[in-house]
């Protein structure tokens, strides 16, 4: 059974983009080992000749006409909720 | 609190701005159980005012004068729209979900927004950043999650019905917990438009009401195809009024009566099954195998979807941002790690990692091939049986505090209503009965997919003989 270390843990954590302290990552190490040690009983389930399921009620490629569909929501409204802005765009701190 | 109560009240003269102002002070006399974020005052009397004016044109529609609140993950025009978590605190909703928009054009007025567990997280409404919700049967004790405040509300007959979503038990749990009838649909029978996602492949949008008639009328309004949501089913059947049931043939679900089971929710279902014997069904026990596997397929499969879905939180768009970041990479990992409560967190890390490099076959395309062997048992299954019965909760509703320090712990409260989730099933919660410390015991009743309709029939005769 594969063993969660507090460096998997802090690896997640860095695809995830969520800062977290050591403390953090020693309680998150030993919560997540447990869950991921649950689930792992699915290893030993027979799935042969099974294909995954992504959608069940079988719908494929939901596709509309490619044209632009006013939904009644102004520019502004949408931008009240960004924390920056300026001159109608969103606004963040430097890249780099 | 029915709809044909207030119907009636608004027939003895009573006005729709009155009944609202009364709903109002319910909810404010209600504080001690913690069932509601916000009140949406001045966007409820307007509307009062508004069905009023329709009422007296004699244009009022089926929901004319009705009050409802919905759980705050649904995005309504006025307030804030919180999905009870630290991120989303300061967000006020561009535009309004399409299954307030349905009621409202029915003439229905949305007064609150609900209580509930973080971004739907958790199975208890403990896990909100605006505190716990109390069961109105027992204060001591949780109202289930995440629909915990909806169920609340509904239970201390402040509205006749609210609404809620399922992605994993989160209507049918409270249901069962608080002792109100919970409805969690076909997968894709109601838009999720204007509603926060958590997973997208078993999100579901549904009701939770004081009587099966009031949750048959909302999902009739509710449901059908939606251009802004493009798994929203086509060709779908009316689901008002409930039809007589047909002499059916009920499976009473084995694996759910096993041990580990309080044995008072056992015998409470078991009792409902003579009774629906009674009725003329034929009953019978049925196996489907996989079903204890349905929980570890569960949490690979809806933490991976979660931690896409939650991706759009970054401090940018919308939602809580850390002011103090001086760099881009900063805001994302800071305004992420400020706004998420832990078990946010955990489900975005899991998420994250069974879907990584290296791990994604192991766990994340194995969850799903076994997703797949538990929706062929379930097709079994209903080869022989019209409707599937069993508990909704292996227990009645559990103290305050009781699970709160083990996040596995408290996912074993979801061990009988994720694998509706998954398998895209219509799955209902009805109340049958109660413990010996007063408890409210709910019985799930599972359909195959579009058997929406038949489900109500069932529901109602279980209420039916539950009733007085």
């Amino acid at each position: 059974m594969t063993k969660i270390t507090t460096d998997d843990v802090k690896y997640v954590a860095r695809l995830s983009k969520i800062a977290i302290t050591e403390d953090e990552a020693a309680k998150f190490t030993k919560e997540l080992d447990a869950i991921l040690g649950y689930v792992q009983q699915l290893d030993a389930v027979d799935t042969t000749g099974l294909q995954p399921t992504y959608q069940v009620t079988g719908l494929t490629n939901v596709t509309r006409e490619d044209a632009l569909i006013d939904y009644g929501v102004a520019h502004e409204d949408l931008l009240k909720n960004a924390p920056r802005s300026r001159d109608g765009y969103i606004e963040v701190p430097k890249v780099l | 609190m029915t709809i044909a109560d207030i119907k009636q009240r608004i027939e003895n003269g009573e006005s729709v701005r009155a009944i609202v102002e009364d709903v109002i002070a319910k909810i404010e006399a209600a504080g001690e159980y913690n069932a509601v974020i916000s009140i949406l005052h001045e966007r409820a009397l307007a509307r009062a005012d508004e069905v009023d004016a329709q009422i007296k044109e004699g244009k009022g529609g089926r929901l004319a004068g009705v009050p409802f609140i919905a759980k705050d993950n649904f995005l309504t025009f006025t307030g804030k729209t919180t999905a009870a978590s630290n991120m989303l605190k300061p967000f006020e909703a561009p535009y309004q979900s399409t299954a307030i928009e349905r009621l409202e054009a029915e003439g229905a007025i949305v007064v609150a927004k609900a209580n509930m567990d973080a971004f739907a997280h958790g199975g208890s409404t403990e896990n909100s950043d605006f505190g716990v919700t109390k069961n109105p049967v027992d204060t001591d004790r949780v109202p289930g999650g995440s629909s915990g405040g909806s169920a609340a509300v509904v239970a201390l007959g402040v509205v006749p019905f609210a609404l809620g979503t399922d992605t994993g038990g989160s209507i049918r749990q409270p249901a069962s917990f608080t002792g109100v009838v919970g409805v969690k649909p076909t997968y894709g029978t109601v838009s999720r438009f204007g509603v926060v996602a958590m997973a997208s492949s078993t999100d579901t949008i549904g009701t939770l009401a004081t009587t099966t008639e009031d949750a048959a009328l909302v999902m009739d309004i509710m449901h059908g195809q939606d251009e802004r949501d493009g798994t929203t089913l086509h060709d779908q059947k009316p689901l008002f009024p409930i039809a007589d049931a047909p002499k059916l043939k009920i499976g009473l679900i084995k694996e759910y009566l096993d041990e580990g089971v309080q044995p008072e929710v056992a015998a409470a279902i078991r009792a409902q099954a003579e009774e629906l014997k009674n009725l003329g069904h034929t009953v019978e026990e049925v196996s489907v195998p996989s079903l204890p596997l349905a929980l570890a397929v569960y949490y690979i499969v809806v933490p991976a979807e979660i931690s896409s879905n939650l991706q759009r939180y970054d401090g940018v768009k919308f939602g809580h941002s850390a002011k103090e970041a001086g760099n881009l990479q900063d805001l994302y990992s800071m305004s992420r790690d400020q706004g998420f409560g832990a078990e946010a967190k955990r489900r975005i890390m899991i998420g994250t990692y069974v879907l990584s490099s290296g791990y994604i076959d192991a766990y994340y395309r194995k969850a799903q091939t076994v997703r797949t062997k538990l929706i062929n048992e379930f097709a079994d299954a209903f080869k022989d049986f019209d409707v599937l019965v069993g508990p909704v909760a292996p227990t009645t509703a559990f103290k305050i505090g009781e699970n709160a320090e083990d996040p596995l712990q408290m996912y074993l409260a979801d061990v009988m209503t994720v694998s509706a989730s998954l398998a895209g099933l219509p799955a209902y919660s009805v109340p049958v009965g109660k413990d010996n410390d007063g408890l409210p015991i709910g019985m799930q009743i599972i359909g195959p997919q579009r058997s929406d309709a038949l489900l109500f029939s069932v529901a109602k005769q279980v209420e039916e003989t539950n009733r007085g």
